[in-house]
C-alpha cells in the first residue's frame, strides 16, 4: 500500500525544475496576466497536465498561489502606497475594484480600506532578515479555494 | 582563524553542472574536488572569503539509499530547500554579469529600505538572494 502510494506521489526532478520555473514567474510578475497557456509554455508541458502537475509539486492549484501573492502585494501596498484602492487593485492585477474588494475580504477578513486604516507598513525592523524573506512570510495560506472557504463561512 | 565553520553544503542535481554554474558564472573558486568510489566531495570558496566553503553534494549513494535520494532530489528541484544569500558590492552590476553569463534570475535589483536585491536560481533549484547592503543610517 505504502509502496503503491510513493509510485502515485513520485515527479520527475526535471519536470518539477521546470515548475518551479512557472512559480518563480508568477512570483516575479504578479500582476500580470498568467493564462494557463503561458504557465505551460514556461514549463514545456501540456495545458492538459500543467495545473495537475503544478498542485502535485507545490499543493496550491497555480491561480491560487497567483492570489496568494496578489494578495501579498496588495497588502504591502495598502499599508505603504498613497494610491487609491482601484489603483491598488489594477497593481496586482485585478480588473475590477468589486471583484478585488470581495476576494480581499474573502481572504484577509477586512476590507482593503479597513485594512488600510489599520495596517502598518513592514518595516525595516526585520534587522538582520533580508525583506524579501519577510515579505514570503506575510503570504496568506489558501489550503482551501477563496470559494469553498466563503461556502463554509456562509454555513456558520 | 582557529575556529569556526569551515564546510555548509547544498544538494545539487549533477555536481558537474554546478561545478561549471558556481565557479564559470557566480565566480566561485575549486577548493575540493575529490572522487572517492562513488562519492564525490566537491566544495567552492567565494575568492574574498577562503576560510568558508560551500559544498556541493549530490543526493545518492552511499549516504544516501534510493527512496532518501528521489526524495531530496525532488525537494530540490521544487525549490524547497532553505534559501541562501550573497552579499555584493554592486547588485546591478553582478546582475548584468551573471545575467549575460546565463545565470536564471527570479527577481530583478530592487531597491529595499536602503538595499538592493536581486534574486536568482543554481541550475538545482536552489534560490539565492543577492544583496547589496546599504551605507548603515548615522
Amino acid at each position: 500500500m505504502g509502496r503503491e502510494l510513493d509510485t502515485v506521489t513520485r515527479q520527475d526532478p526535471e519536470l518539477l525544475r521546470r515548475l518551479l520555473r512557472a512559480k518563480d514567474r508568477m512570483t516575479a510578475k504578479p500582476h500580470e496576466h498568467w493564462p494557463v497557456r503561458r504557465l505551460a509554455k514556461i514549463s514545456g508541458t501540456c495545458e492538459a497536465h500543467f495545473a495537475r502537475s503544478f498542485k502535485r509539486a507545490f499543493g496550491v492549484p497555480p491561480h491560487r498561489f497567483l492570489l496568494t501573492l496578489r494578495i501579498e502585494r496588495a497588502k504591502a501596498l495598502l499599508s505603504t502606497d498613497p494610491g487609491t484602492i482601484t489603483e491598488v487593485a489594477l497593481a496586482c492585477g485585478w480588473t475590477s475594484l468589486g471583484t478585488f474588494t470581495r476576494t480581499f475580504g474573502d481572504v484577509v477578513g477586512q476590507s482593503p480600506s479597513t485594512y488600510r486604516s489599520t495596517a502598518r507598513p513592514v518595516p525595516p525592523c526585520y534587522s538582520g532578515m533580508p525583506v524579501c524573506f519577510a515579505k514570503a512570510s506575510a503570504r496568506p495560506q489558501l489550503e482551501i479555494s477563496v470559494s469553498e472557504k466563503r461556502r463554509r463561512e456562509a454555513l456558520g | 582563524m582557529s575556529s569556526g565553520i569551515g564546510v555548509v553544503g547544498i544538494f545539487v542535481h549533477d555536481q558537474e553542472a554546478a561545478r561549471a554554474f558556481y565557479v564559470g558564472k557566480i565566480g566561485f573558486e575549486v577548493h575540493t574536488d575529490i572522487q572517492n568510489g562513488p562519492f564525490r566531495w566537491l566544495t567552492v570558496r567565494h575568492p574574498e572569503q577562503p576560510g568558508f566553503q560551500l559544498g556541493l553534494f549530490a543526493p545518492g549513494p552511499p549516504l544516501h539509499d534510493t527512496e532518501s535520494e528521489r526524495s531530496l532530489r525532488e525537494l530540490v528541484a521544487k525549490g524547497a530547500m532553505p534559501g541562501l544569500v550573497l552579499h555584493v558590492a554592486d547588485c546591478q552590476q553582478e546582475y548584468e554579469r551573471m545575467l549575460a553569463a546565463g545565470v536564471e534570475f527570479t527577481q530583478e535589483p530592487t531597491k529595499r529600505f536602503g538595499n538592493i536585491d536581486a534574486g536568482f536560481r543554481d541550475p538545482s533549484g536552489n534560490g539565492w538572494k543577492m544583496i547589496q547592503l546599504g551605507e548603515p543610517s548615522s
